[in-house]
This record gives structure tokens, C-alpha cells and sequence, in this order.
């Protein structure tokens, strides 16, 4: 009853608020449904017995990559008139594609079946007795290793491409190297020469 | 999974009363809160002066490169968090499928350092 209660309130907000995603007029409005919704889908994992993806979807969508949208909407000079200004003489070819876009969507659910095997596969439920993150761990690092290395190299592909792409080195700033300070001699800097009286440094 | 439901039920609890407050506070602030708009009051205020320029200025794409590189080793230490049971059970694969794992991601890492993107210049 509660449980059934919770599920409908969960998702009429992730709903709700994946819709007002797209129509929010203000950016930064939108991405402040986004967060909504990434939560309401937080409640609702939670209700699957997803512990685990409940948490991470908090801990890295909503912590993270949430707030890095948000920062990035709330700082980039967008002027939103110029945005729309294009938006009559564009109506016809986009409304021509979301439409085909739109026929593709209805008449795939109308045609959708199930393979045989599929209900055997879907959502497998945590074995009795195991925690969720258990039975994750149970399989992640060992029966789909080869997903996992894959992860791993997509995360460092991502990692190279964003130094590549953004990483630029300024001209003229003086940086620590302490390598160099570290290896300076004595003698490389400081001389010292007998002066005369009187005659000074020729 | 009932059990398991009833764990956050606490939770469920707190984010109802949460929403239910902040939702009185506003709406109070709306129904009783005297409203008496005028171009001044609503405009935008900076010290006293009219505002000089947008708030959205082009800013250093450095600032975005460190949130980049934040949220992968975000991702990197959420998959370490299921490891451990593996791991209290003794399973070597597990071990060493982790340690592939980092060590990718330390050629990132090193990658990353070397290039100096870790400085502040």
C-alpha cells in the first residue's frame, strides 16, 4: 500500500519534472528538474531494492554531474534572444523530424514482443540473504570483467580527451618547478669577485 | 524486500515533512507577506548602484577540466565499494580485476600530472 503509494509519487515526479526538463524556459530552471528527477529515480531504484544504484545515482548524477551542468548553465554567456531566433524559419524541418521521430517511437510500441528468453532475464532478484551491494560485487569484478576493464578504459579515454581538449598553457607564467629549484647550484648564481678599492667591477 | 522497504521508511518520512515545510513556509510567505511591487524595489540591485554588466561571463575552462576530473575519479571510487565483498571472500580474480582496473586508470592519472592539468598557473 505504501510501497505502491511511494512508487506512484516517485514516478509522477520523475515524470513531471523530466517534462518540465524540456519546457523550462530559464536553463538553469531545467537543470534544477534534472536534479528532481535523478532523485525521484533514486526513490524509485530504492523501491526496486537497488540500494546501491539509489546511492551512486545521488553520490555521482545529482553530486556531480548535476552540479557540473548547473555550473556550466548558470556561467556560459548565452544570449537566450539569439537562441530563439531562429526558431520560425526552423519550425518546419524540425517539426517534420520530431514527428518521424515521434511515428517511429508509437509504432514500436505497438509492435514491441518479448523474446522468449526475456522474462527469465529481467530483474533477477537479489538473492535471500545477500545485501544489494553484495550480490553487485559478486558479479562486477568477476563474471563481466570484460565490462568492467571496459569502463575503466572509457573513463581514461575521457580523461585524456578532456586534457586534450581543454588544456591550454598560458605564455609568461612563472611556475614552481622544483626540480630545477631543488638542483641549483652555488655556483650558478653566485660569484665572487675581489674588488679593488676604488676600481669597482670592470 | 518488505524488510528492506521498511529501512527507509524513516527516510520516506523525512523527505514528507520536508516537502510539506518548505512547501507552508512558501506558500505562507505568499499568502501573508504584504506585496507592493514598484520598478525600484523588483529591479536588480548591486551596492547601490544599477547593475553594470550580465552575470554570465566567459569564464576559464580550467575550472570546468577540474569538475571533469573530479567526477571520473568520483566513478572510479563508487566501483570500489562492491569490490569488498568479493575481496573478504577471497577471491584472487577479483583482486586482480581491480588492479587492471587502477591501473589504467593511474596511466590516466599520471597522463594527467605530467601534463601539468593538476596545476594552477
Amino acid at each position: 500500500m505504501l510501497q505502491a503509494a511511494a512508487f506512484y509519487i516517485f514516478s509522477a515526479i520523475a515524470v513531471f519534472s523530466a517534462l518540465m526538463v524540456v519546457f523550462a524556459k530559464n536553463p538553469v530552471r531545467a537543470v534544477l528538474f534534472l536534479i528532481l528527477a535523478f532523485f525521484s529515480a533514486a526513490g524509485l531504484f530504492i523501491l526496486l531494492g537497488a540500494e546501491f544504484l539509489a546511492m551512486i545515482l545521488v553520490i555521482v548524477y545529482v553530486g556531480a554531474v548535476a552540479v557540473l551542468f548547473l555550473f556550466v548553465v548558470m556561467m556560459l554567456d548565452i544570449d537566450f534572444a539569439e537562441l530563439k531566433a531562429g526558431f520560425a524559419e526552423n519550425a518546419i524541418v524540425g517539426g517534420a523530424v520530431a514527428s518521424v521521430l515521434a511515428l517511429v517511437l508509437v509504432l514500436s510500441g505497438f509492435i514491441w514482443v518479448d523474446a522468449n528468453s526475456a522474462q527469465a532475464n529481467l530483474a533477477a532478484p537479489t538473492p535471500e540473504g545477500v545485501s544489494n551491494v553484495a550480490a553487485l560485487g559478486a558479479l562486477i569484478y568477476d563474471r563481466y570483467v570484460l565490462f568492467f576493464q571496459l569502463a575503466g578504459l572509457v573513463l581514461l579515454v575521457a580523461m585524456i580527451g578532456a586534457i586534450v581538449l581543454t588544456l591550454r598553457h598560458r605564455d609568461g607564467v612563472k611556475r614552481q618547478d622544483m626540480h630545477k629549484q631543488v638542483n641549483r647550484k652555488r655556483e650558478d648564481s653566485v660569484e665572487i669577485v675581489d674588488v679593488e678599492p676604488g676600481e669597482g667591477i670592470g | 524486500m518488505d524488510a528492506l522497504l521498511l529501512e527507509y521508511l524513516p527516510i520516506l518520512i523525512f523527505l514528507g515533512i520536508a516537502t510539506v515545510l518548505g512547501l507552508a513556509f512558501m506558500v505562507a510567505a505568499f499568502v501573508l507577506a504584504p506585496s507592493d511591487p514598484d520598478p525600484e524595489k523588483v529591479s536588480t540591485y548591486e551596492c547601490g548602484f544599477n547593475a553594470f554588466d550580465d552575470a554570465r561571463l566567459k569564464f576559464d575552462v580550467r575550472f570546468y577540466l577540474v569538475a571533469i576530473l573530479f567526477i571520473i575519479f568520483d566513478l572510479e571510487v563508487a566501483f570500489l565499494f562492491p569490490w569488498i565483498f568479493p575481496i573478504f571472500e577471497g577471491n584472487i580474480f577479483a583482486f586482480w580485476s581491480m588492479a587492471v582496473f587502477l591501473a589504467v586508470l593511474t596511466v590516466g592519472f599520471l597522463y594527467e600530472w605530467r601534463k601539468g592539468a593538476l596545476d594552477w598557473e
